[in-house]
């Protein structure tokens, strides 16, 4: 049975039958697997990109030193290591003195990304070689600035002497952290004991780096995490960074929709393919009933030769994916830092299972109804055609397409708004397109005989031509919400971390400093920022319940919960943040004292609305109820808080400010300015670390853009699938009208004014439905303001029309370029 | 009668399409029986009838019905792949060098004439030596002269095999070629004439 259904391939290859389905299972494959594929190898580098924010793919930090059996570990695993030794200390140059955060690091440091130095203040940067020679320091801007030095000049740290060798103008793994204040010292950590600073009862975290093979840092990761002790941590991409991961999650999604788009367009071109295929067989299948062969034997033989096809097909199609995604990552070379890691072989599958599943979805279910094709077909031939409205048999395919959604999606609420948008798009579509054929045939009264024939032959078949409009539509939805709408999203989406975000944070602002402090922004030209008050605390109890680190076994919340959280007090809810539990302070809350708590920290904690929280600050104790739980735009870049208060819970309690601020471009020196009028304030300089954010986020732009572009290309190839489909119809029709007598500018320009009319149609309707999945797309999936585009009405019905005319002139020379008798011994 | 040519006549729409179907078990009847070598073709299920089909019967068809995707040879290799007979490709080729068609062994059914088409239609009927041969107007879509080549040549093997052959037809002078005549009116008969 196998052997004669790979017979009938072949034969049925030979004789071109099976070109639409292998091409559109080729594409569906190819597609598929090109965008796994380098979505893999970009996912891969954006991870690695990533990664040197952390300076290594894993990070060890504790509060004491790391015991060998780590250092062990990782070379066991043939991890890359380095280590770091951070603290704050007082340094000293000539006649200033100065707060520094010192880290002392060893050879090979950072193990992602390059710091970046300078021989002197204010000359040109380039990458570090390497880490600063031994007896030598690198210090930052700030750190040259506050103690007066140049290159060559030396500073005394603890009992220490030490050169400086060079201006450190970039630290890729310096964080926001509010730990991260003071202007940066970095040495040896060779040259540590000599400064007699590491003392026991010194504050002091110790860091280790490794990076390494992908499955070999997983692996360590994994063994690590086992043997954590007390104050131990280990910082990830997982849980490192909430700004960055928000940004890759993003991304993510772009890619998982670019791919989720190949997936619809390659399920449209399969059931195209497929229909045609079998229609093409009614006859051969009756043929065959009445030599003998019984249904199910049949059945077999049809079911083999599909599988053998979806097999040979989509291999060829991941081949194809593999050289398109290399040809493209060689081109673009240059845009991708770096160069891309290989694939892993997971794409492979992907794309060989994406055409076994689909033409199982979509051929099946007409291979089914081949069994009530009666073999009298064979002398009556108005019997047995496959009816086309059989909506209930294409739900196998619906349920394979979805299937394969929600795999490249990677999340179920992406993938059913997707699948809901394309699947309502085509009840809407197949609805609006019945209509227009009927307005057409209506108005198509008038005109010359071309025009009338054209139109006659739209409303002769208005279900098939609706169909055949709404198959175009989907592929335009496709290639416009790839093109107008996805720069809109893109556009919405920069727009959100726009260039005069803020990039200081000042901290510790004491309340009678405020007044002075706003005179000092006016004067320099900056409008003063909103100063939150800051008051910290530690949570003691839930419901009277006391909590501890040992409560909790996820590693972060233990964390937080044995260190102070910084709070604040307001009246009215910050801009970028939601309330989305319970409700925001109202007047009785006002007067009693309530608590909001951030969505992330409320569910890792387990905090729910209503739950009483007593915290402890400076020896004094309050407590409210949490009245609501919010959720806030970690890329605002402002001053975020876990916990606010309604001010008369905390207002007599001390505290501080926290402000953030945007700082003119040009004015390099006021930070100095800043720190130099008010001695106590801490400034944060965020600005490179802003500047490092908007470098990934652009990567991921670049690279959102390039996956899309397969997308784009097999949209336009469903177009081709889906004109083709009619093709014989159309060439036997040619035919007759020759026969007839019709000249062959008649028969043409006959054929325009259909294919005017349907790709106007389906160029309006995919116009409709990308303006409508991009809405959704925005408001519910990315949070972003959809700008709807007007251009995008224009755009629909000139590319249909495009698209259409390009295909009537290759139809049209496809019918015209044989004499009609033997088109129309073909189609007989 | 084993051997005998049966032609069954009339006019358009007297019914003998709709005869050939229920004979052939392609069609099932409102009442009545229809005995095949002795088997009652609708005691058995439709697989069953296809099995009994693909033992005893051949078809010739008024429109050729052969496979576009497939080239003469395989066209007429078809039903004994089906029925998995491993001798189906020296089979086909002396079958089809039977019907004057070896040099055209290789070529698809819309390169072939249509004269050709039903003799590659023949030889694929009778390559698997039925016992029953059905023809439905085999010569229906094909010109006088050459209609009268492809009934000589399906006379001469359904001598040679010894198959009897029950043909359709509304043409007189083949239906005079046939041992028995049966005649058909608005579904019944109306008359047999011998000789």
């Amino acid at each position: 049975m196998a052997r004669l259904a790979f017979r009938m391939l072949l034969r049925d290859w030979r004789a071109g039958e099976l070109r639409v389905l292998a091409l559109a299972l080729l594409l569906a494959a190819g597609s598929v697997s090109s965008v796994a594929f380098f979505a893999d190898r970009i996912r891969q580098a954006l991870t690695r990109e990533a990664h040197q924010v952390l300076g290594a793919d894993v990070l060890l930090s504790a509060d004491h030193p790391w015991s060998a059996e780590f250092r062990e570990a990782m070379a066991r695993l043939g991890l890359r290591q380095a280590e770091s030794v951070s603290f704050v200390s007082m340094a000293r140059a000539g006649d200033e003195a100065q707060l520094a955060a010192v880290k002392a690091v060893s050879q090979g440091y950072p193990l992602r990304g390059k710091l970046r130095t300078a021989p002197g203040l204010n000359a040109a940067d380039g990458d570090a070689d390497g880490v600063p020679p031994g007896g030598s320091v690198w210090l930052d801007e700030r750190m040259m600035a506050a103690l007066k030095l140049k290159g060559g000049d030396a500073i005394e740290l603890g009992r220490a002497r030490l050169r400086v060798a060079a201006v450190l103008t970039l630290e890729p793994d310096r964080g926001v952290s509010f730990m991260n204040f003071a202007p940066r010292i970095m040495m040896r950590v060779e040259d540590l004991p000599a400064t007699g600073l590491i003392q026991p009862q010194s504050r002091i975290s110790y860091q280790l780096l490794a990076a390494g093979e992908r499955e070999a840092v997983g692996r360590f990761e994994q063994w690590a995490r086992a043997r954590l002790g007390r104050g131990e941590r280990i910082d990830s991409l997982e849980n490192a960074r909430p700004e960055v991961r928000a940004g890759l999650d993003r991304a993510q999604s772009f890619l998982g929709l670019a791919a989720m788009l190949s997936v619809v367009l390659s399920a449209v071109a399969v059931a195209l393919g497929a229909r045609r295929y079998t229609e093409r067989h009614l006859d051969g299948y009756a043929v065959m009933r009445c030599m003998g062969a019984g249904q199910s034997r049949l059945f077999a033989l049809f079911a083999w030769e599909f599988l053998f096809l979806a097999l040979l097909a989509s291999l060829a199609g991941c081949a194809l994916g593999f050289l398109v995604q290399n040809v493209v990552a060689w081109w673009l070379a240059s845009l991708v830092p770096g160069t891309l890691p290989q694939p892993g072989p997971a794409p492979l599958l992907q794309g060989a299972a994406a055409g076994l599943v689909l033409l199982l979805g979509f051929a099946l279910p007409p291979l089914l109804q081949l069994k009530d094709v009666p073999a009298l077909r064979v002398m009556r031939r108005d019997l047995g055609e496959v009816h086309r409205s059989a909506v209930a048999v294409y739900i196998a395919g619906l349920a394979a397409a979805f299937l394969l959604l929600r795999w490249q999606a990677g999340e179920l609420k992406l993938a059913a708004y997707v699948f809901a948008g394309f699947l309502g798009a085509f009840v809407v579509f197949a609805a609006i397109a019945y209509a227009a054929l009927r307005l057409a045939g209506r108005l198509g009264r008038a005109g010359s005989v071309s025009w009338r024939y054209g139109l006659a032959s739209l409303m002769r078949r208005p279900r098939g031509n609706a169909v055949q409009i709404v198959a175009i539509a989907v592929g335009l939805t496709a290639v416009l919400l790839l093109t107008l709408i996805r720069a809109d999203l893109l556009d919405a989406w920069r727009r959100r971390l726009p260039p005069d975000a803020p990039d200081r944070f000042l901290v510790n602002i004491q309340p009678e400093q405020r007044g002075a402090l706003a005179e000092f922004f006016r004067r320099n030209g900056v409008a003063e920022p909103q100063a939150f008050p800051m008051v910290r605390a530690r949570l003691v109890s839930v419901n009277g319940k006391p909590v501890s680190a040992e409560d909790f076994s996820d590693e972060r919340a233990k964390r937080q919960i044995e260190r102070e959280f910084n709070l604040t007090y307001l009246s009215a809810l910050p801009p970028d943040n939601r309330v989305t539990e319970g409700a925001w302070f109202g007047a009785r809350d006002m007067a009693g004292g309530a608590l909001s708590v951030e969505h992330s920290i409320a569910e890792r904690l387990g905090i729910r609305v209503g739950d009483r929280l007593e915290f402890l600050s400076a020896g004094r104790g309050f407590s409210a109820p949490v009245t609501s739980v919010r959720k806030l735009d970690w890329d605002s870049m402002r001053p975020n808080f876990f916990f606010i208060a309604t001010p008369g819970l905390l207002q007599d309690l001390p505290a501080s400010y926290v402000a953030s601020f945007h700082a003119p471009a040009g004015d390099q020196r006021l930070t100095l300015r800043l720190s130099q009028a008010f001695p106590n304030l801490t400034v944060i300089d965020v600005g490179l670390v802003l500047r490092q954010v908007q470098a990934v986020m652009n990567q991921l732009i670049g690279a959102v853009q390039l996956v899309f572009l397969f997308a784009l290309a097999a949209g336009v190839l469903v177009l081709y699938a889906a004109l083709l489909a009619t093709q014989d119809e159309r060439t036997h029709e040619a035919a007759v009208m020759r026969a007839l007598g019709a000249r062959r500018a008649q028969v043409l320009s006959a054929q325009r004014a259909e294919f005017a009319v349907l790709g106007v149609i389906a160029g309006a309707l995919g116009a409709l439905g990308a303006s409508a999945i991009g809405w959704v797309l925005a408001t519910r999936i990315f949070e972003l303001d959809f700008v709807w585009n007007a251009w995008i009405w224009l755009a629909g019905p000139a590319l249909g029309l495009a698209c259409v005319v390009v295909n009537a002139w290759a139809g049209a020379r496809a019918a015209l370029g044989r004499p009609p008798m033997a088109a129309l011994r073909e189609v007989v | 009668m084993p051997g005998e040519a049966v032609a069954i006549v009339g006019a358009s729409g007297s019914g003998k399409s709709t005869l050939l179907g229920l004979l052939a078990g392609l069609d099932t009847p409102s009442s009545g029986a229809v005995r095949l070598d002795g088997t009652d073709l609708f005691a058995l299920d439709e697989d069953g009838r296809a099995a009994l089909r693909s033992r005893l019967l051949g078809f010739v068809f008024q429109s050729f019905q052969l496979l576009p995707a497939l080239n003469a040879l395989e066209n007429v290799m078809l039903p004994l792949e089906l029925a998995g007979d491993a001798r189906a490709p020296g089979l086909a080729r002396e079958m089809l060098a039977r019907v004057g068609l070896a040099e055209r062994l290789h070529h698809y059914p819309k390169t072939l004439s249509g004269g050709e088409q039903q003799r590659v239609a023949l030889a694929r009927a009778f390559v698997t030596r039925p016992k029953l041969l059905l023809a439905d107007e085999p010569t229906g879509n094909l010109d006088a002269a050459t209609g009268a080549g492809v009934i000589d040549l399906m006379f001469e093997l359904n001598a040679e095999g010894g198959t009897t052959l029950l043909l359709v037809t509304h043409d007189e002078a083949i239906a005079g070629r046939c041992a028995r005549r049966i005649r058909l009116v608005a579904g019944r008969i109306d008359g047999e004439a011998r000789g």
